[in-house]
């Protein structure tokens, strides 16, 4: 059993916001949902499964029902960090497929900059329960040096460097600047990031992620129910996920879980690397994105600096145009988690309305990948393969 | 003898790893061997992550071992190295690299365990480098 062509992306929402002072959590969440079903043409009423994840306040699923007054008659809270909502796609089509549901809903919402939160460089401390927090916390353990001891790593094996990873943030801002909400929208240089302060060797402010309030939400149907709406519907061709851990202190930093969760996700879509139109590819660091895109099988593994630089992640300018929102890196990494807006920007490219600047001309196939938890201990890895549904 | 940071803390233990814990404050370094599949694991696990035997045995690691990974933390007040460290014995551990100039770290450089005092009645196992 395949979930391929079982299932259909029929509405797809973002947040505005990027500072929600003025806005409670569960709130967020309802008005990404209300977003993604006015825009697939659906109403609360139709939903018949809810998926969401650690982000969800409460009791997740059930707390996010209640609120927001769902009947529903399947619930999935896979909590897999900033991977999650791939995954929900995934899960959502197999449902379907198995009959199980028709319309299933998955929301994303969080405030941590409302917050204050110091996402990248304040030691989180998981509590003495949680079986690695006292082998990690003590030691000022924090997801940026985490994911700098993946690059350092990176860097050592594979000769990689601090311009190469540059590039996938000029890549990022180029496409930003055409996002009038982006969080940065200035066009950056290579230089611009490599001189940027240190965070965390190797890694600049620059090669991190932006901090943003927000949400996302998307609504997953079956044919049947994709054939009768006038919204133009995303295809569901493939998925793939898988952890990747530490397993006993065997450590290698150099790769992600897509190695496992992309070959899973091309294989069911029967498509490969070489057929993909357009990626979007988790980007919490610039380290994410080279690793992942060596994973997915774009390049070979540890020709990632060479893959990514020279713009070749420019949409117009080189062969595989990413993250043309402006990514996590320039736009939006709503409650830290971007595995959602990575599906967004690719179903916006599906159904042709990316910003006319970074729209990739008859955009066919797209490939978005989530991660989550941290590269430099237990990480989440979810891609799936979408396809335009007149291709 | 060196104190912890500011990034620095006392472990959260729980009753599976109060000994690696107890032994700190000896100056020990105790790891998980497997009696079933004759591995060594890190951290301590009752049943051996590799086979899941449920016949594990702590031993004391030797306390030598090279930087698998590193990355000097500089926007902090007081700047830092965060490691993976290799163990002789094989597994590599997540620590702090001390008593050195930070500038000088590097991948592969030989590294041996120092205790540093909780005051919480054990000690982290971080490292320096070999003399």
């Amino acid at each position: 059993m395949s979930i391929r062509n079982k299932a259909y992306i029929a509405g797809a929402y973002e947040h505005p916001t990027r500072h929600a002072i003025d806005k409670s959590t569960a709130q967020l969440h309802a008005e990404v949902a209300k977003g993604a079903l006015e825009d697939a043409g659906l109403t609360k009423d139709d939903v018949d499964a809810y998926y969401c994840a650690g982000d969800a306040p409460g009791l997740g699923g059930l707390s996010m029902v209640e609120y927001m007054g769902l009947q529903v008659q399947h619930i999935d809270t896979t909590e897999t960090g900033g991977s999650s909502y791939v995954a929900h796609i995934g899960h959502a089509a197999a449902a379907i497929a198995a009959g199980k549901c028709n319309v299933a809903l998955i929301t994303l919402a969080g405030r941590p900059k409302a917050e204050g939160m110091a996402t990248g460089t304040k030691p989180r401390n998981w509590g003495g329960d949680a079986p690695d927090n006292s082998f990690e916390f003590p030691y000022g353990s924090t997801v940026t040096n985490n994911y700098a001891m993946a690059a350092m790593r990176h860097m050592h094996e594979f000769g990689t460097t601090s311009e190469q990873l540059a590039w996938i943030k000029v890549a990022a801002s180029h496409h930003a600047q055409h996002n009038e909400r982006a969080a940065i929208r200035k066009v950056l240089t290579v230089e611009d990031v490599v001189n940027s302060p240190m965070i965390a060797d190797p890694l600049h402010r620059m090669d991190c992620c932006v901090i943003t309030d927000g949400g996302g939400a998307l609504v997953i149907v079956s044919p049947e129910i994709a054939k009768k709406l006038e919204r133009k519907c995303v295809r569901i061709l493939g998925h793939g996920e898988a952890p990747k851990t530490r397993i006993g202190g065997q450590i290698d930093l150099t790769y992600t879980g897509a190695k496992w969760s992309g070959p899973k996700a091309f294989e069911e879509a029967k498509v490969t690397p070489a057929d993909i139109d357009y990626a979007s590819i988790y980007d919490s660091f610039t380290i994410t994105v080279l690793e992942t895109l060596e994973d997915l099988g774009f390049c070979e593994k540890g020709q990632g600096g060479k893959f990514v630089a020279d713009g070749n992640l420019i949409s117009g300018v080189g062969k595989l145009p990413f993250n043309t929102d402006g990514g996590g890196l320039c736009n939006n990494h709503p409650a830290n988690r971007g595995g959602m807006t990575k599906v967004l920007e690719a179903v916006r490219q599906l159904r042709g309305e990316a910003h006319p600047m970074v729209q990739v001309p008859n955009c066919k196939l797209a490939v978005a990948h989530g991660t989550g938890g941290s590269l430099g201990t237990r990480m989440g890895s979810a891609t799936v393969i979408l396809e335009r549904d007149d291709a | 003898m060196s104190q912890l940071g500011p990034h620095n803390s006392a472990p959260e233990s729980n009753i599976e790893i109060q000994p690696f814990w107890d032994a700190t404050a000896e100056g020990k370094l105790l790891l998980k061997k497997c009696n079933g599949c004759g591995k060594i694991h890190y951290y301590p696990r009752t049943i051996c992550p590799f086979c899941f035997s449920d016949d594990t045995v702590w031993i004391e690691a030797s306390g030598k071992g090279t930087i698998y990974s590193y990355s000097v933390i500089r926007r902090v007040e007081v700047p830092y190295v965060m490691a993976y460290v290799t163990l002789e014995e094989g597994p590599t551990m997540m620590t702090n690299i001390i008593d050195c100039d930070m500038d000088s770290v590097r991948i592969d450089m030989p590294v041996t365990v120092s205790f540093v005092d909780t005051g919480e009645g054990n000690a982290l196992p971080m490292f320096t480098p070999a003399a």
